[in-house]
């Protein structure tokens, strides 16, 4: 009891009182369980929806992870315990081939899609932009709804495709035809795929309702005074993310359904020329392999990006606060999203330049590829110099925004690698590619989600997590990431192919066993450790020490201008008025100057 | 039993973590904010610079052991053009990633709380962005423009001189097919592949319904699973074809790469340096051998689609050569003229009526032909 008395200190009471304070403020209206917690219109419970959803997707992707590693790590041992879980998709302890691809097709579909895509920018525009914006609550609070159960309908499908009897889908998560548009050539192709498509269909609906709505709320909603430049970072990143979404979804939309097409309805668009073993000549003619890959990357580069400049905003963001100093050279910064931007849909053939694609066309590409390391150069630098000569407080949030820079510089160098088609030749999917885009999209990614969720749970459920787990979280992932990627690149020197099941019977490839079983290890405990960290979500929604300051992190942002727990509308009364960019810290003497404070006659200008 | 008692310490472990977090969570709220904050500022401004250091040890340490297990050196000569590369590259990279990394975490150590320290109000700096933004644009150029000639050098015409093969993936394996004497590949359709006798679905034989006329180009044609023979020094050109879903002909001693896909023909061509002999003596591995890789998901035999590639003299490949014959003899063994006709040749034609079922239309065809 004492214990508790300490954690939560006098002022319980106090921040019980704002709770009352938000409910009775003008938009309080009566919720039942539904309408509050499932079928709720609120941002902040649909932020929190796919936040949770997404956990719960990380989880199971994760953990399809742990098992085909085991098998690259310890490829001739059983482990009976996985026969008796997995049944004749591990026969004898030991994960079958078929299983093996499904786990890692699954293992990248779940990861991309459902949680750094739907996870990551799903719950952060829908929690940050009514808050940071000043808006009461999305431009269309039902849209917002709608797409999260499409999200959830979409996992719901994915998920159940891991219980047909043919497997779920197995021919890698980008799906290439004709292997994904053929269940003669592979089971997992067969039902397995067309849960794939639907579910991949259900999501993007999910997304497309998602980012126009973003897009709207973002362009229609802000408050009195909040020009765009005068949007947090995060803002901004949120914006481009959702309109590279609404730009290039509804393309892999089209290459899906052209794929329903030649799985059911005999046309010919991506299957040409093709004998299957024990089924013969195929009837198709004329049809192009190459086109879907087209259609499929002109999504997929964007989709990189989709996940990655959510991070990036909340890097900056979480940055400027904890080094309580501007983040350096906001316009640049803009200017080099809006650059990423831009080029995004401008490279996606450097995924295949070796796929056949004429190789004039693919020198383009290189050259546009290059071309997007320089906006990212510029967002490294700045990062770099907002940290120089800071006051810096190393937060969790703080230290997950460091990391992600340490990440996205490694694996953005090796971009430079693979983006040069003469060099790609080589490196193309081998382990070098794996260690890439783990590492860039992947481990970065998943440290801007880290950063974001340690930086606004107060925000999200009036508690604090514990601090402690959240260093030993960050300190073992920051670790463990490297010591996982890191030896890949040699793998991928030595052109290890990626996605194959067993290397003992290749000359070339074999002598890592012993590197396999060290990557392996160091996965299970990075795993387990996000479990503590789970675990540190889950206990401290409840039991985590009580915010008492409304605004905890100094930060000069709006949504900490809110109520501690704030109600459905967000604000009590009027909706504050903004007088100035977000990154007033140590301006003047003063360790941060919030928004809505106006101008003084004195201040100096920047 | 061992299953669970792992779970137990797992789970153990756990339990200390959490009572250690929750008793540092009461002594750092007794404590004050403040001063909590303060100390546990220090523990990961330490951490920061540690994390460094080791880490940057843990680069050079992880460079000594894993580098000795790469591929070595260029098998091809091509290949050593992208070896260049690749080491000017991780050298501009290298630079990058030690600057920056290292400024990132001293920065942060250097920089963490201090009470007397004010935060530099520094909100931009034009100089400083046209710097960052030119200096990487420089080097960029340059790393293009170097690697764009070597693409076109790749990726355009193979030498004349080159030996032309042609490889043909399938779930899971790869076919061979050299021109023969006439240096021509006879025309194949994938609607004649039968996988007993024509692997490829050559045109040996006219085919009026299906307006077929026999190619006589693919009569000497020589068909060979799995293993291909080429010649050290000489240029080759692979002509390369799927017959069911995309592979990827992949030989990273020779540092290549190419897809196969259905129905839209690719090429790659390279010069080998040594034969497999000499690199055997040469990385002192008595198995060793050039493998052909699938580099691109097939299906659930992915990683077992392997083959082989034999780099022979002039003279080997003459010999084996001499020995091999043409893929049209094999399943019209009464068309070859150099061995007599009561030969038990007839064998392949046997397998292959009773094993294609799928393919009886073709070998009924064969049959009234005969």
């Amino acid at each position: 009891m004492s214990n508790e008395a300490i954690l939560h200190g006098q002022t319980t009471g106090h921040a019980h009182d704002a709770d009352h304070g938000a409910l009775d403020g003008h938009h309080h209206h009566h919720e039942s369980f539904i309408t509050k917690y499932i079928f709720s219109q609120d941002h902040k419970m649909i932020a929190k929806q796919f936040l949770i959803t997404g956990m719960v997707w990380a989880i199971l992707g994760g953990l399809m992870s742990v098992l085909f590693r085991l098998q690259l790590g310890y490829p001739d041992q059983s482990f009976p315990i996985l026969e008796s879980l997995l049944g004749k998709w591990a026969k004898g302890g030991i994960i079958q081939a078929d299983a093996y691809y499904a786990l890692v097709t699954m293992h990248g579909t779940v990861l991309v899609f459902f949680v750094l895509t739907a996870g990551l920018s799903g719950t952060f525009a829908n929690f940050l932009i009514p808050l940071q914006i000043g808006a009461r609550d999305m431009a269309s609070p039902f849209m917002n709804m709608l797409s999260y159960w499409f999200f959830f309908a979409a996992g719901i499908v994915m998920l159940s495709s891991l219980f047909v009897e043919t497997g779920p889908f197995s021919g890698g998560w980008t799906a290439y035809p004709p292997l994904s548009a053929l269940g003669s050539a592979s089971p997992g192709s067969k039902t397995g795929m067309d849960l794939w498509i639907i579910s991949m269909a259900l999501f993007v609906v999910s997304s497309l309702l998602g980012g126009l709505n973003y897009i709207a709320t973002i362009l229609n909603m802000r408050t009195k005074g909040m020009s765009m430049t005068r949007l947090p970072l995060t803002i901004w990143a949120l914006f481009f993310t959702a309109v590279l979404g609404v730009l290039s979804f509804p393309v892999l939309l089209s290459g899906f359904i052209l794929l329903i097409f030649d799985r059911n309805f005999g046309t010919s668009f991506y299957l040409s020329d093709i004998f299957i073993n024990g089924v013969g000549a195929l009837p198709n003619e004329g049809g192009s392999a190459i086109l879907y890959q087209h259609l499929f990357w002109f999504l997929g580069h964007p989709e990189v990006y989709i996940i990655i400049l959510p991070a990036m905003g909340i890097a900056s963001e979480v940055m400027s606060i904890n080094a309580r100093k501007p983040i350096f050279g906001y316009m640049a910064m803009l200017g080099s999203l809006f650059a990423i931007a831009i080029l995004s849909f401008l490279v996606w053939a450097h995924h295949m330049f070796v796929s056949g694609l004429n190789p004039f066309l693919g020198s383009f590409f290189v050259l546009l590829t290059l071309l997007i390391a320089v906006p990212s150069a510029i967002k490294v630098f700045n990062w770099l110099t907002t940290l120089w000569r800071g006051n810096i407080r190393f937060t969790p949030a703080m230290l997950y925004a460091i990391g992600f820079v340490s990440m996205f510089i490694s694996g953005g160098l090796t971009g430079i690698f693979l983006g040069n088609s003469a060099l790609d030749i080589h490196l193309h999917d081998t382990y070098f590619i794996v260690a890439h885009f783990h590492i860039v999209m992947g481990v970065a990614g998943m440290f801007g989600m880290f950063a974001g969720i340690y930086h606004w749970y107060p925000k999200m459920y009036g508690r604090y997590l514990n601090n402690t787990l959240a260093y030993i979280h960050f300190w073992i992932t920051m670790v463990g990431a490297y010591l996982i990627f890191w030896p890949m690149h040699y793998q991928g020197l030595a052109g290890m192919p990626r996605r194959y099941y067993d290397y003992s019977v290749w000359e070339s490839f074999k002598q890592f066993t012993d590197l396999n079983r060290f990557i392996t290890t160091v996965a299970m405990i990075v795993f387990a450790t996000q479990l503590l960290f789970l675990f540190n979500f889950f206990y401290s929604i409840f039991k985590g020490r009580k915010v008492k300051s409304q605004n905890p992190w100094g930060a000069n942002t709006l949504e900490w201008t809110t109520p501690i727990n704030p109600g459905h509308g967000n604000w009590e009364g009027e909706i504050p008025e903004v007088h100035r960019w977000p990154y007033d810290y140590g301006k003047d003497g003063h360790d941060f100057i919030a928004q809505t404070v106006p101008v003084g006659a004195s201040e100096s200008k920047h | 039993m061992s299953t669970f008692l792992t779970i137990a310490v797992i789970v153990l472990v756990f339990l200390v973590i959490f009572q250690i977090a929750k008793a540092s969570e009461y002594v750092a709220i007794l404590k004050g904010e403040e001063k909590s904050r303060m100390q546990s500022n220090k523990i990961n401004g330490f951490l920061m610079i540690a994390f460094l250091v080791l880490g940057l040890i843990g680069v050079y340490y992880c460079n000594e052991l894993l580098e000795p297990k790469i591929l070595g050196e260029s098998a091809s000569i091509e290949g050593e053009k992208v070896d260049e590369m690749l080491y000017l590259t991780i050298a501009v990279t290298g630079v990058v990633f030690l600057i920056t990394q290292i400024l990132l975490f001293w920065f942060a150590y250097k920089y963490q709380e201090k009470e007397d320290r004010k935060p530099f109000f520094f909100p931009h700096n034009n100089r400083l962005e046209v710097l960052w933004t030119v200096i990487p644009a420089i080097v960029l150029s340059i790393l293009v423009v170097i690697g764009l000639r070597n693409w076109f050098i790749f990726t355009g015409e193979a030498p004349k001189e080159a030996l032309v093969v042609e490889v043909t993936g399938h779930q899971f394996g790869w076919i061979f097919r050299y021109p023969g004497k006439d240096n021509t590949f006879g025309k194949k359709y994938f609607r004649n592949i039968d996988p007993a006798n024509n692997s490829l679905g050559l045109i040996w034989t006219d085919n009026p319904g299906a307006n077929q006329k026999a190619d006589p180009a693919t009569h000497d044609d020589i068909v060979i699973p799995q293993n291909v023979y080429i010649i050290k020094g000489r240029p080759v050109k692979f002509i390369i074809n799927s017959r069911d879903v995309i592979h990827d002909v992949g030989v990273a001693h020779f540092r290549m790469k190419m897809d196969a896909v259905p129905g839209i023909p690719t090429t790659m061509w390279f010069t080998p340096k040594f034969t497999t002999n000499e690199m055997k003596e040469k990385t002192g591995n008595s198995n060793f051998v050039y493998e052909i890789s699938c580099d691109q998901m097939c299906g659930n035999g992915h990683y077992s689609m392997k083959g082989i590639i034999e780099v022979v003299t002039q003279e080997e490949y003459d010999a084996w050569m001499a020995k091999q014959k043409p893929y049209y003899f094999a399943a019209f063994p009464e068309k070859d003229t150099s061995i007599p006709p009561s030969a038990p040749a007839t064998v392949p034609l046997d397998t292959a009526n009773t094993s294609s079922t799928v393919s009886a239309g073709t070998a009924t065809n064969q049959n009234k032909l005969k």
